[in-house]
């Protein structure tokens, strides 16, 4: 089992290295980097380039760990054995499986995407330390243990909310998406836009990369929203040359609105191609 | 074989432990990597020693000292001091006296000369980690004030850019913990200052008490209960203007942290000191401001205050009725902060000047004293031991 990349997921080498390295020692990888640089996608790639099932566990901050592991509903069968019903009897009916249970159910090896852990309370990577880590669980309830027939490949993300515990990260490799630079970005805008025209590419590129410079800008535009830029760009057929233009009068980007997501940053955009026309005019 | 780069590792004090060389280990043997090229090993050692995007500089820098020559380079690369650039960098910020002062020291050339030198023998000495021209007291640079922080000598101006090593380039060093002072991180400090109460409409099934008064009654009998919530009430007071400009990036972090770390949470702005009014909006202070005594007798005592402040002021402003640099105040500085924390048991200052020049600023001092001590310096750590403070 190795992970290559696919056709539709660029892979940079150190995270092919640090993804095979979690699968070949069957331990779980986290995986941080700014937002929208595909970090919850790459669970996805691996699973589908291994041909594996995905599971997700979307956290939440009410997510307790428990619920990944097993519920068990006592409630309804408080109100069953009033009722007198006959599933009573047999407690299993009221244990609800999670999502490491099924995948540990699971009997090839799949693919377990736990996707922005911090959002969780600060104490929720503790309580998953031991079932990580022996991929097993005790049930309670029923006096089994569930044990993982194959380790899933387990891929944590995380937006950097909040800090993980040490003895957590002790037992997962890591790794830190870089935000790529205009070659990688390149390679990505052409497996979701093979037919865009390469003169727009470039213009896009140089207006991209500039507003990300800008010192200042509160929430830096990332990868997902270069790529809805692209879209909209070529949806609307804007051509190369108005990208290109140096018309003073025209320094916002057009369809600027999905490159800069806040009202603040828009302001000092406008600021700023306010000041560099005065100082145009001047030259001139 | 690794043992070496491992201890350096952990000299270079990067949070590294022996589970994770021995995973490392495991790796290596388990062959994740199939080629020995330093390039994967690079990669595969990153992923497993550092858990933190703060780390990676250091890590870089570390890998790069240990594994120094192991790489079949193109050529060393060599770190070229750009001289016109600091010669420039002098001329700009030397008056003319400083600079017949470097002439008597022998010139710019024999300065470079030494600095060189200086350069290094640092190299040698940390790791290759010094990119800063220290401004220490041997430094001729020092002597004189003239402080080259900013120049950055390494490897961007280095001219054989085929030859950099991947761990060489240093991709990730604004990423560094020391510099950096995000959210995230305040957040986790503040979450010091948490008092859980469930207070409210009940929303969430009791189970215990359910099953308890259930078993008692014989029938189903659903207990509820309200939501945990984070019960502390915070007043935070920012100063503004003036010498406080400088620290405007960190205060605002700080108080978007604030502001969804506590949902009780009231703001309020001073300037230098508190005197009889404060205010919300800086654009209309002057129309819109709030009287101290409404404030006071407004919020019951059981709030927590947070000043944050550089105290940096003429020590008149404190201790003097009429001190103020902005209007005629009746009452001084001083009057007004001890009646506020007359009210208020918890207070404390976080203040954004390092700790250490504080005891030369008279003004810093007066209030250190005025809050018995309770300030506390505007970092992590800081943060951190300020919250304990307000938990007590």
């Amino acid at each position: 089992m190795k992970f290559e990349g696919t056709s539709s997921y660029i892979a940079t080498e150190d995270l092919k290295v640090a993804v095979n390295a979690a699968i070949t020692l069957e331990r779980p990888i986290i995986v941080k980097g700014e937002p929208g640089t595909g970090k919850t996608m790459l669970a996805h790639e691996v699973a589908q380039s291994l041909g594996a099932e995905i599971i997700t566990w979307h956290i939440k901050s009410t997510t307790k760990a428990q619920q990944g592991l097993y519920e068990y509903d006592a409630v309804t069968r408080l109100r069953d054995s009033q009722l007198g019903d006959e599933k009573v009897k047999d407690i299993k009916n009221y244990i609800s499986k999670g999502k490491l249970w099924n995948a540990f159910e699971s009997n090839k090896r799949p693919v377990l995407l736990i996707d922005e852990i911090d959002k969780a309370d600060i104490e929720f990577p503790n309580d998953l330390l031991l079932e990580l880590d022996k991929m097993e669980f005790f049930v309670y309830e029923t006096g089994e243990t569930i044990k993982a027939e194959n380790r899933p490949i387990v891929i944590i993300t995380s937006n950097n909310e909040k800090e993980l515990p040490d003895a957590f990260l002790r037992r997962c490799f890591f790794h830190y998406i870089k935000f790529p630079d205009p070659d990688t970005m390149e390679e990505i805008v052409n497996v979701h836009y093979p037919e865009i025209k390469k003169d727009l590419i470039q213009e896009a590129f140089k207006i991209f990369y500039d507003i990300r410079e800008v010192p200042g800008i509160k929430k830096k535009p990332s990868t997902s929203e270069l790529i809805d830029w692209l879209k909209l760009l070529m949806t609307d057929d804007v051509d190369a040359k108005i990208l290109r233009e140096k018309d003073p009068k025209k320094l916002i980007p057009p369809l600027h609105g999905a490159l800069l997501k806040n009202e603040q940053d828009v302001h000092l955009f406008e600021r700023l191609a306010f000041i560099s026309r005065r100082e145009n005019e001047n030259l001139e | 074989m690794f043992i070496n780069f491992f201890f350096d590792l952990k000299q270079a004090s990067l949070p590294v432990s022996l589970k994770e060389y021995l995973m490392l280990m495991e790796a290596m043997n388990k062959r994740v990597v199939d080629s020995f090229n330093v390039n994967d090993f690079y990669y595969l050692s990153r992923s497993a020693l550092v858990k933190d995007e703060r780390y990676l500089d250091k890590f870089d820098r570390v890998f790069g000292h240990s594994f120094k020559g192991l790489e079949n380079s193109e050529g060393e690369t060599e770190k070229e001091i750009p001289e016109e650039w600091l010669k420039l960098m002098g001329q700009k910020y030397l008056t003319d006296e400083e600079k017949k002062m470097v002439e008597s020291l022998g010139g710019w050339d024999k300065l470079m000369e030494t600095l060189k030198q200086r350069l290094e023998e640092q190299k040698k000495r940390h790791q290759g980690g010094s990119k800063w021209i220290g401004t220490g007291g041997t430094s001729p640079f020092g002597a004189y004030g003239y402080n080259p922080e900013g120049i950055r000598i390494g490897q961007k101006e280095s001219r054989n850019k085929k030859a950099v090593k991947v761990w060489d380039k240093r991709e990730f060093s604004n990423l560094d913990g020391d510099v950096e002072l995000g959210t995230r991180n305040i957040k986790v400090a503040l979450r010091r200052l948490r008092k859980f109460a469930r207070e409210g409409v009940e929303t969430e099934l009791d189970l215990d008490n359910t099953i308890r008064s259930t078993a008692h009654k014989g029938y189903i009998d659903v207990k509820m209960m309200p939501e945990r919530r984070n019960k502390i009430k915070v007043l935070l007071f920012f100063d503004v203007g003036g010498s406080m400009d400088a620290h405007v990036k960190i205060c605002e972090e700080l108080f978007s942290a604030a502001r969804t770390e506590f949902k009780h949470m009231e703001y309020f702005y001073y300037h230098n000191c508190l005197y009889d009014a404060v205010w919300k909006d800086n654009k209309r202070r002057y129309n819109e401001n709030i009287k101290t005594w409404d404030l006071l007798h407004k919020y019951p005592s059981d709030y927590k205050v947070i000043f944050v402040g550089d105290a940096e002021m003429s020590p008149y402003e404190i201790t003097y009725p009429g001190g103020s640099v902005e209007f005629w105040n009746e009452e001084s500085g001083e009057t007004w902060l001890t009646r506020l924390l007359n009210i208020y048991e918890n207070a404390i200052w976080l203040n954004p000047i390092p700790e250490r020049y504080w005891d030369r600023i008279s003004s810093a001092s007066i209030i250190k004293q005025i809050f018995s001590d309770r300030m506390f310096p505007l970092t992590i750590e800081g943060i951190d031991q300020a919250m304990r403070e307000l938990n007590k």
